[in-house]
């Protein structure tokens, strides 16, 4: 993974809870263009604590001059997020990756149903962009627990195509009537909660939706947990995986040499053989297959985790 | 200008030529001296100065002899560029990656001026001059994707990605190994890999199709992969291999040293930056086994690798026919001593 230091130009309270953050290279130089739908990593160096965070890009994709996300302050979270609300300012330099997409636009569809549940927007942020600048057909459904909750709301064009809906207003989405009225070839893409990506995907299939005309956000970030203890065949060394640390994390504290990309269990890079494993597997990736899983066979590391008495990596 | 270009032809009187500069900085595929497959793959751009390796698209001498070679093949052939509709924005942004790579590489050679989306291009050695609106084809001659690879050795496979793979949605492709864009256009990695002998019981193309999906921007990689041609031919597709076909009928041992060429591809990776799509260009190289053998140390491995190729190797790369002739010529050159490793032509020790 390439990574650059970025100079953090605005910090922007978008709601409550959601703030957005824009990065310009220091000396002003163009940055990488990217596809609707796409992240970057950024490095938070908090106390002894490096985290690596992939945050979607909400910036137009054919805007070099700078990249913006927008992060919700999770306070249940690893601290990532706590982290950049509370100790990120103006003017701070950040070392950011270069844009990956694990969610990228079907190009082929007729049509693009894009479906989202609170932060859950930003991928679509840009990807709305890309849309009109291709001039494609495309439908946007942005649900949200309120106005003031909504912090994709300002950044979205005022646009026809464009539906929001507020539960606070008694307003809420009706996913399987969305799904009723779309053309054949169109491509329905989710990001949101668990629910509401199950809604969907339930929805399109029972109206017999090609599987592969649904997508959805499939990267998470890694969640807490207890800690577990992992010994490493090959260099006999053993560490301790904290709470709210990632064992990917854990890996780097020791220096181990380790490859990754997405850090949320979707792109298959940091995937790592087990050479033995005695308790029970947390796999909370969306790489491995549920033979793989069933196995024990391989972990994926920036996500996943391990309950029980002995867990040794072919590292 | 830095290099003088050869006038050359790539078929009918063959008058192709490699200088003596040209063998030293030759692509040699073989860094031991047996050949099984890996998934050889290599961060590129980093390479000995003077090899293709250390430049994003490698011109060299044959540059515009070849570009006329492919305008022939394509004006008899024009199913040999293809690009479905979705990927016209990958073809924008092969475009800018062509154009900015060979200026950055070359500036002698080549220039772009850009405001906004005002572009004029300007290509030296095959006498172009453009002026142009980006992401507006209606202002180009060609398709973008046509338009700058009729300016660029080699083939390109431009290849959408979804789905859990990559598809073979454009490409400009008129100097492949049998290979053919028209039979392939929209088929996906596994599809198209499926003739490959013995790769998949190795799972070669699991691991390489999740390296490929991962290759970032500004991180290009490469492989180099081989297989024999007769005559210096760029265009040995399976829609003209009546014409060459034939000809591996005409090599004897008198004259398998300047008839028989070894074939190198020097495969790259890259991701392009609006479309997500992944450049995959196949740069097409050939020398002779007489030119090949003027390095005493390819000379020496090349012998070992053919010798003991399996044979279905041999046979997929569809040289089992004149495999003894060449074995055997090559045998002139090995005098047993052991080969220095790695590609470049250094001095075996004795």
């Amino acid at each position: 993974m390439m990574i650059q230091p970025l100079q953090v130009t605005a910090v922007e309270p978008l709601t409550s809870r959601i703030t957005r953050f824009r990065f310009e290279h220091p000396d002003g130089d163009t940055l990488p263009l990217f596809s609707g739908g796409a992240h970057i990593v950024v490095e938070l160096p908090d106390g002894d604590t490096l985290r690596r965070n992939a945050y979607s890009l909400i910036s137009d994709p054919m805007d070099g001059s700078g990249y913006e996300i927008a992060v919700q302050r999770e306070e249940s979270g690893r601290g990532g997020s706590r982290f950049l609300h509370s100790s990120v300012k103006a003017g701070d330099t950040l070392n950011v990756g270069v844009p990956l997409n694990l969610m990228a636009l079907n190009l082929r569809a007729k049509k693009h149903l894009l479906i989202a549940g609170g932060i859950g927007i930003t991928p679509f942020l840009a990807q709305v962009k890309q849309l009109a600048l291709l001039g494609l057909s495309y439908e946007l459904h942005y649900a949200a627990p309120s106005r003031e909750d909504a912090a994709g709301l300002a950044l979205l064009p005022d646009d026809p195509n464009v539906h929001v809906y507020f539960s606070a207003d008694g307003n809420r989405m009706d996913v399987p009537s969305i799904l009723e009225q779309q053309p054949l070839g169109t491509h329905v893409y989710t990001c949101g909660p668990e629910r509401l990506i199950a809604a969907v995907k339930d929805g399109a299939t029972t109206l017999g939706w090609p599987a592969s005309t649904i997508h959805s956000e499939a990267f998470t970030a890694p969640p807490p947990g207890q800690s577990f203890q992992v010994t490493l065949a090959k260099s006999g060394k053993t560490l301790v995986v904290g709470p709210h640390q990632s064992l990917l994390e854990a890996l780097e504290a020791a220096e181990v040499d380790i490859a990754w990309s997405c850090r949320g269990g979707a792109c298959g890079q940091c995937e790592t053989a087990i050479s033995s494993c005695q308790g029970k597997l947390e796999h909370n990736d969306h790489w491995l297959s549920e033979d793989e899983r069933a196995a024990n066979s391989k972990i994926m590391p920036c996500v996943s985790r391990f309950v029980g008495q002995d867990l040794t990596l072919d590292l | 200008m830095t290099i003088r270009f050869n006038d050359e032809t790539f078929r009918d009187d063959y008058t192709h030529f490699n200088s003596p500069e040209a063998i030293q900085r030759f692509p040699f595929p073989f860094d031991r001296d047996d050949y099984m497959y890996s998934v050889n793959i290599e961060s590129h751009t980093s390479g000995p100065k003077g090899t293709p390796f250390d430049v994003a698209f490698d011109v060299d001498e044959h540059y515009v002899s070849e570009m006329r070679d492919l305008a022939i093949t394509l004006e008899q052939d024009p199913k040999r560029c293809q690009s479905l509709p979705h990927m016209e924005l990958a073809g924008w942004d092969l475009l800018e990656l062509i154009m900015t790579s060979k200026v950055a590489d070359y500036p002698d050679l080549f220039e772009l001026h850009r405001d906004g989306n005002a572009w004029r291009w300007v290509n030296k050695p095959l006498g172009i001059d453009d002026s142009f609106t980006f992401l507006d084809a209606s202002t180009l001659p060609y398709g973008p994707m046509e338009y700058i690879t009729r300016q660029a050795q080699g083939d390109f496979a431009v290849l959408d990605q979804r789905d859990g793979s990559l598809w073979m949605d454009a490409g400009m492709v008129t100097c492949q190994a049998d290979w053919s864009l028209d039979f392939n256009i929209g088929m996906n990695f596994t599809e198209w890999h499926a003739p490959v002998p013995k790769a998949h019981e190795m799972r070669i193309f699991e691991r390489a199709l999740k390296f490929l999906m991962n290759v970032q921007q500004g991180a290009p990689s490469r492989r180099l992969n081989w297989t024999m041609t007769v005559n210096p031919r760029l265009d040995t597709s399976p829609e003209n291999y009546h014409l060459w076909g034939p000809e591996k009928r005409t090599v004897t041992p008198e004259n398998v040293g300047q008839k028989q060429y070894l074939r190198v591809e020097l495969q790259t990776f890259w991701r392009l930056p609006r479309s997500n799509a992944l450049a995959f260009p196949i740069r097409c190289y050939l020398a002779n086994l007489q030119d090949l053998s003027s390095v005493p140390k390819w000379g020496r491995r090349l012998h070992r690798v053919i010798r003991d190729l399996p044979d279905e190797l041999a046979d997929y790369k569809g040289f089992t026919l004149n495999r003894p002739m060449i074995v055997e010529y090559l045998s002139q050159f090995d005098d047993g001593a052991e080969t220095s490793l790695g590609i470049y032509p250094a001095e075996d020790q004795s």
